[in-house]
């Protein structure tokens, strides 16, 4: 390249300072988390209730005030200023920091919760010490470290919302969007589950008690859900529990299938899941980061659909270790259970491959059929080999290293951790198989698409480049051809940072929703039809 | 093999290397001396303010290139020899050709003011202009303030990226009006509006006289025709319009007007020569378009035009409806059809405007007089769908028709207020009409049975 290009570094001073109103505002976030910390060092606060409340508050505020100076004196629009220039948000020094003291975060939260003041037997101390109060007054317990998390996850989904929607005032997409994000979180996953808490043991449960549920996480994001534990949960809980039961199934088989067909998978991923609630939040000032390669997303997709064929491997495992052999006891037992995950597998394969082969890439079928094939076989090997372990491994080794690399490594310290190095959709994007699930309905069987509008594109790449996802939408756009992609999790910023109108998510008619013919308007008809001769 | 040389990376010469690859397997040679590869021009801006780096504006990853059999050369191109068919790059190389396209683009006008090549005065339309301004304007300490001469869409993209870093600006329009040749007057009232809530110092009907130099030949400040006033500033940004840029051709035998002329094959005079892009010029200028068109967009089809011809089908450059668009700060402006400014409006041109009580959205129609035919709008604030427009005008649909399904074309975001109701309530009072809306229709969208 020419040595003009260098003169960006040397001489670029863009404005990426501070003002005072927001040092102001950092300075009483940082106390807010200085307390946290301080708790951590196990520094006992007297009155731990008004310590938290403190803390909490400060956090909030920092937040809320320092986004209030950002965006408070601007005009509504797009506020992109500078993004690329300041050192937090374009992996610079900051940006590195923050992702170093994330993962630090997590590990200690997954992998040694002592450090943060886990008691087994005995009153907690040091941070999980100081939320006792909040968990108490809740759900009548003491708190756990994913008390602790939890509450810090819905406070920054709750702050950050409140600055995201600032950001974006003027696009009521987008306000809305967040506004539910925070409410599936503040309710769904926070309040709800512990409210619940305090019904175990009473008449409402028969007695029984209820496993930890937040009712809008479904299976196989909560890969947990049908563990031998919980299926006791619900089963000893009566009525509530057994429509608990019934109501995660229909989750994920009935529910999602339907909404996802008239919505696209943005319903969940950006509207409702609490992993997308904090990406879009918190995560907000690093979606640009995504990596936008043909190489990345060749990656991409064979990542994420492994993780499904390995929890898909794990469920079956773990239901199939705790089902009996004798039908007259119950109906399902360990073989019919079997039988039926691989009729189920192979019925929507072979739906796919018959009337949605045309849609499938050449190396999606050969993925797909060697997965379909590894899980037959290891069925077959199964039901030939008489009793044994199901799949060659124990139940509870798949299960135990899906939960450590898939739900620990992946989801949370990878995922999180590094928001500020691979942007804010990684565990999204790479790992969950949820959003794989959901994705591939939504590429074959949706309404939803990103319309592009005629030829008003200027490939500008502002699409592409805030896709928090990793989408070259400006290679669609630029070409004329909607954008179907079963990752897309419909957040709308492509939309919103688009200076031409060119990109409107919506649900329309299935019929030409895929067009990859190019349909740049402006030419006359002639030529276009020349141009699509392929 | 036939060798196919296309002097220019922009829009225009990418997108013809493009489709004559698409359509054959000739040889694809593209010289540039601005980047090693194709950048969006119209994105420039968004690197000075941070929103991109130079990488993402490259609408292609850097294998794209080999991987499609398209040779990139970084010269710049001296001369052209037709009757060699030869190129003489940077001085010394030579580059044979068998079919040779022109797509230089444009270069900033300048139009003799005194002073205009001082140090700290530049245009805005290379990747080098982007460079230069970093040097003139990095900051606001170097530059305490910057002067644009000439409000036009570049004008105010400068103005607007100048902002971002919190420089004072003084922006000098030598219309009435911000781009009042181009827009209706309420339109461009709206926009001087907006300029001025940006902080920005709008002069209206303001002339540059002379730019002031300093003692080491750089600019100091500027004089203002009309009072004679002295404005201290450290750069001066000169944006009255482009010009192509041609200079390379003056002596090659190809015929040149204001652009390199070309017919509706966008052919040159000179066999086996094209020019596609801001560089061409049309004989006689197709419909209402200019002769030149400096707009991304027709760069695109001219590319895809001349791709067809080079292939062995000879097509003529037929462009169908007008359709562009801009972001003037906040505000984001679609056309489709023609709606004229003041200056331009023909005698059989009605228009109505509507402009929403307190935000900054607003709507121009267009339509005859007499036959109530349906010509064109113009939107402010408000998305439309592309192809609606280009159904309807195609459809010769009259204004009413347009009116009653206004909501068809709307491509704002979901859950965006719409306007359509008091649009049409408007244009009844107005034209003493009764038009109701008709609900939104996917059905009618999408053309389904």
């Amino acid at each position: 390249m020419s040595n003009y290009d260098r003169s960006m570094a040397l001489t670029g001073q863009p404005p990426t300072t501070l003002s005072r109103n927001q040092k102001i505002a950092t300075l009483i976030g940082l106390a807010g988390l200085a307390v946290i910390l301080l708790a951590a060092f196990n520094n006992s606060f007297p009155n731990k209730g008004l310590w938290l409340s403190i803390s909490l508050a400060a956090i909030s505020t920092g937040i809320i005030w320092f986004s209030w100076d950002a965006y408070s004196n601007k005009e509504p629009g797009i506020k992109n200023d500078g993004v690329w220039f300041k050192s937090i948000s374009s992996k610079g020094f900051w940006g590195w920091i923050a992702g170093i003291a994330l993962t630090s975060f997590y590990i200690i939260l997954y992998f040694y919760p002592e450090y943060l003041g886990l008691v087994a037997k005995g009153d907690n101390k040091g941070v999980i010490g100081l939320f006792d109060p909040l968990s108490r007054l809740l759900s009548g317990n003491p708190a756990s470290q994913w008390f602790v998390y939890g509450t810090l996850y819905t406070v920054a989904i709750l702050a950050f919302g409140i600055k995201f929607m600032w950001k974006y005032r003027h696009n009521r997409y987008e306000r809305i969007r967040t506004m539910s994000v925070m409410f599936f979180q503040t309710g769904f996953a926070f309040i709800i589950p512990e409210l619940m808490a305090r019904l175990n043991g009473s008449s409402v449960l028969n007695g029984g008690s209820l496993p930890y549920y937040d009712l809008k996480n479904m299976w196989p994001l909560n890969y947990y859900n049908f563990e031998g534990y919980r299926i006791k949960g619900f089963l000893s809980s009566g009525d509530i529990g057994f429509a608990l039961l019934i109501f995660g199934v229909a989750t994920i088989f009935i529910i999602s299938p339907i909404l996802t067909y008239k919505y696209g998978k943005r319903w969940y991923c950006s509207w409702v899941c609490g992993c997308g609630g904090l990406a879009e939040t918190a995560g907000d000032s690093f979606r640009q980061l995504s990596d936008k390669t043909v190489k990345a997303w060749k990656v991409e997709r064979w990542v994420v659909h492994s993780v499904v064929v390995f929890v898909t491997l794990m469920t079956t495992a773990v239901v199939y270790s705790y089902l009996g052999t004798d039908t007259s006891k119950y109906w399902l037992t360990k073989s019919t259970f079997l039988i039926g995950v691989a009729a189920l597998l192979t019925t929507v394969f072979t739906l796919v491959m018959i009337f949605k082969r045309e849609q499938l890439q050449q190396d999606a079928k050969y993925g797909a059929i060697g997965y379909l094939v590894i899980i037959l076989a290891l069925i077959g090997i199964h039901f030939f080999s008489g009793e044994g372990n199901v799949f060659l491994f124990k139940s509870e080794t798949l299960r135990k290293s899906y939960s450590f690399l898939i739900g620990s490594i992946f989801s949370g310290v990878i995922g999180t951790g590094f928001y500020p190095i691979f942007g804010n959709r990684v565990w999204c994007r790479f790992g969950c198989p949820m959003a794989a699930i959901l994705g591939f309905q939504q590429r074959l069987f949706s309404k939803f698409r990103i319309t592009t509008n005629g030829g008003q594109c200027i490939s500008c790449g502002n699409c592409s480049t805030y896709c928090e996802m990793g989408i070259d939408v400006r290679a669609y756009a630029q070409k004329g051809e909607n954008i179907v992609r079963s990752s897309c999790v419909g957040c709308g910023i492509c939309s919103a940072v688009c200076p031409r109108g060119v990109l409107k998510l919506e649900n329309g008619p299935l019929e030409g929703r895929i067009d990859s013919n190019q349909v740049l308007l402006g030419n006359d008809v002639d030529l276009m039809s020349l141009v699509n001769k392929k | 093999m036939e060798n196919i040389v296309i002097i220019g990376n922009g829009i225009a010469g990418v997108s013809a290397a493009r489709h004559i690859r698409k359509l054959s397997d000739k040889r694809i040679i593209i010289v540039s001396a601005e980047t090693d590869y194709f950048f969006s021009r119209t994105a420039l801006m968004y690197v000075y303010m941070g929103h991109m780096k130079f990488d993402h504006i490259q609408p292609y990853e850097n294998w794209f290139w080999e991987k499609n059999r398209i040779e990139l050369v970084r010269a710049y191109v001296n001369k052209v020899d037709t009757n060699k068919k030869q190129l003489l790059l940077d001085g010394s190389r030579a580059l044979n050709y068998d079919k040779l396209i022109i797509a230089t683009g444009s270069k900033p006008n300048k139009f003799g003011w005194p002073g205009q090549d001082l140090h700290g005065v530049q245009g805005l339309y290379s990747k080098q202009d982007l460079d230069l301004l970093e040097v003139n304007a990095p900051n606001k300490d170097v530059c305490k303030r910057a002067v644009i001469v000439g409000g036009g869409l570049i004008g105010i993209e400068l103005a607007e990226m100048l902002r971002s870093r919190d420089i004072p600006v003084t922006f000098l329009v030598r219309e009435s009006s911000f781009w009042n040749g181009v827009l209706p007057e309420g339109e461009s009232q709206l926009i001087n509006e907006h300029i001025k809530e940006h902080h920005i110092d709008l002069r209206l009907s303001t002339n540059l006289k002379e730019i002031v130099s300093d003692d080491n030949g750089k600019v100091k400040s500027v004089i203002i025709d009309e009072t004679g006033e002295e404005l201290a500033c450290d750069m001066v940004g000169l944006t009255a319009g482009v010009t192509p840029n041609i200079d390379f051709l003056k002596d090659s035998g190809i015929e040149l007007g204001r652009g390199v002329k070309v017919n509706r094959f966008l052919e040159t005079n000179v066999s086996d020569v094209y020019a596609i892009g801001d560089c061409a010029e049309q004989h006689e200028a197709i419909g209402n378009r200019r002769p030149i068109e400096a707009v991304w967009y027709t760069g695109r089809m001219m590319g895809e035009t001349v791709a067809q011809t080079i292939c062995g089908n000879k097509l003529e450059y037929k462009p169908g409806h007008w359709f562009n668009s801009a972001k003037f700060l906040d505000i984001e402006y679609q056309t489709y059809g023609w709606v004229f400014g003041a200056r331009g409006q023909k005698d059989y041109e009605e228009q109505f405007h509507w402009r929403h009580s307190s935000e900054k959205v607003c709507v121009t129609v267009s339509f005859h007089k007499e036959t109530n035919l349906f010509l064109g709008i113009n939107t402010f604030g408000i998305r439309m769908r592309h192809e609606i427009f280009d159904r309807w005008l195609t459809e010769e649909r009259d204004v009413d028709y347009v009116m009653e399904h206004l909501t068809d074309a709307n491509f704002d975001p979901e859950f965006y207020k719409q306007y359509e109701k008091e649009i049409v309530s408007k244009f009844n009072s107005d034209f003493n009409k009764s038009i109701q809306t008709k609900k939104k229709s996917l059905k009618r969208i999408f053309q389904l049975k």
